[in-house]
């Protein structure tokens, strides 16, 4: 029997609303994902502590303030000091391809425009975590 | 890692091992148990304080402020916060932690979402053994928070120190409260959103219900029923120290009861695993038909079938 996946769905930096946070999280729970919420105004730290407790396999962040860059660098960087080199990190937003190449070089996962077919996400997220953590 | 690799890492108080021991635990299986009999002798001294109720009630919002008080005092705290899997898609929305943030970065608390996996079963146990753990990891306090409908989670409550029953006024019918038998199974009810108006008077309400409860010979545990309010922090100092009060005499003998439960719970599921042994299938389908015929007497099938499945200890059964 295969494990639950677990993803801890965040909003980070100062940008006001998460309807599209609480969206992706409902989507990937009835993909039967495991989504822990922690809503908005989340700072790098905050997402990677949270992480961490949880045990999740992929971390998703909705940014929309464009402060992309910084933020997917940060994490990326707490995530690695603390050890969670297994886990996916992705997300959404409105990214321009050169961001997203330049951060996917250097470790991040894919990153998904607004209007992505929530079913593909949570079918990447699936396929991404099962290379990193065992499913079965 | 191996088991006592882990179980000295939850020791020492490494959070990352601690989370994921935490979800093998949650996962069950060899892997579990060789991990729990590894942490064994229990090393942990946490007081275990359950809150329940029903959804909406403010419990995170309180769990929140009751950790904050904690802290205050410096006491660390683990929180276990379980919420319901969709019973669709098997798949749980956990939000518990979106009232809890203030916490986020203190090292002193560590919250841990959990999903109730309905269709998988066994919930009660795998948030004892999860409680456990986090009593291992060292922590003072550990609170479950758990939605107060269905029977599971009657049973995490029953496996506390303590457990408190969360209300709130503007949730309105106690007479549901009350027919759900979680009022009778806390000791403090807390009325949550004491700064709303009617709050107060709720309280009476549920005052006069309970002494009607007690009259009529009920078992009720509650012997106190509290004012609060998550939102101003009204009477929660006073709610930690009621709860941190409970005599070592009534933690004791809460410990005695939940170990029975808990024991009275692995022997079932252990039984219930003999059951599904190959070899007792086996055996079942082959001592059918010589008892139908009148040559192998029941209870002597009976014995050969459990004796069988003892010994074949299948994966599943007697671990
Ligand atoms: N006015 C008021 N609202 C509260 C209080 N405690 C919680 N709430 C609100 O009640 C709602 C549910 O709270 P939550 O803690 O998530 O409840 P739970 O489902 O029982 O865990 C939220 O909108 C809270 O802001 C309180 O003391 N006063
Ligand atoms: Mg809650």
């Amino acid at each position: 029997m295969t494990r639950k996946i677990r993803v801890l769905v965040a909003k980070p930096g100062l940008d006001g609303h998460d309807r599209g946070a609480k969206v992706v999280a409902a989507a990937l729970r009835d993909a039967g994902m495991e989504v822990i919420y922690t809503g908005l105004h989340q700072t790098p730290e905050m997402v990677v502590a949270a992480a961490l407790q949880e045990d999740v396999d992929a971390i998703g962040l909705s940014v929309h303030s464009g402060a992309h860059l910084t933020l997917f660098r940060k994490v990326l960087g707490l995530m690695r000091d603390k050890g969670l080199n297994d886990v996916l990190l992705t997300g959404g937003g409105i990214i321009p391809q050169k961001d997203r190449d330049a951060l996917s070089a250097e470790g991040v996962g894919r990153l998904f425009g607004p209007g992505t077919p929530l079913k593909d996400l949570a079918e990447y997220i699936t396929t991404e975590v099962a290379n990193r953590r065992p499913l079965v | 890692m191996t088991p006592s690799e882990l179980a000295a890492g939850v020791m020492s108080g490494d959070r990352r091992i601690l989370a994921r021991a935490l979800s093998i635990v949650e996962r069950g299986g060899g892997a579990a148990e060789g991990f729990l009999d590894a942490l064994w002798p229990r090393p942990g001294t946490a007081r275990r304080i359950g809150v329940t109720g029903p959804p909406g009630a403010g419990k995170s919002s309180l769990v929140n402020v009751l950790v904050r008080e904690a802290r205050l005092r410096g006491l660390s705290v683990a929180v276990l916060a379980i919420d319901p899997s969709s019973p669709f898609s098997g798949g749980a929305l956990l939000g518990d932690r979106v009232r809890m943030v203030e916490h986020a970065l203190d090292a002193g608390v560590f919250i841990r979402s959990q999903a109730s996996r309905l269709a998988l079963g066994g919930l009660a146990e795998t948030t004892y053994d999860m409680v456990e753990v986090l009593d291992a990891g060292g922590f003072d306090l550990v609170i479950v928070e758990t939605v107060g409908v269905g029977q599971s989670e009657l049973e995490i409550v029953r496996l506390a120190d303590m457990t408190a029953i969360v209300l709130a006024p503007a949730m309105g019918d106690m007479v549901q409260a009350m027919k759900s038998g979680i009022v009778e199974i806390g000791d403090i009810v807390v009325v949550n959103k004491g700064d709303l108006p009617g709050a107060a008077q709720f309280r009476d309400e549920i005052v006069a219900a309970f002494g009607m409860t007690v009259e009529a010979g009920g078992v009720s545990r509650v012997d106190s029923v509290v004012l609060v309010s998550a939102a101003t922090g009204d009477g929660v100092p006073a709610l930690l120290e009621r709860i941190r009060s409970t005599s070592p005499e009534v933690v004791e003998l809460r410990r005695r009861g939940s170990a029975l439960r808990r024991l009275d719970m692995a022997v079932a599921s252990a039984l219930a695993g003999l059951r599904q042994c190959e070899e007792a299938t086996r055996l079942l389908h082959d001592f059918a038909p010589k008892v139908q015929a009148g040559r192998l007497p029941i209870r002597v099938a009976v014995r050969d079938i459990v004796v069988a499945a003892l010994r074949s200890r299948p994966e599943g059964g007697l671990r």
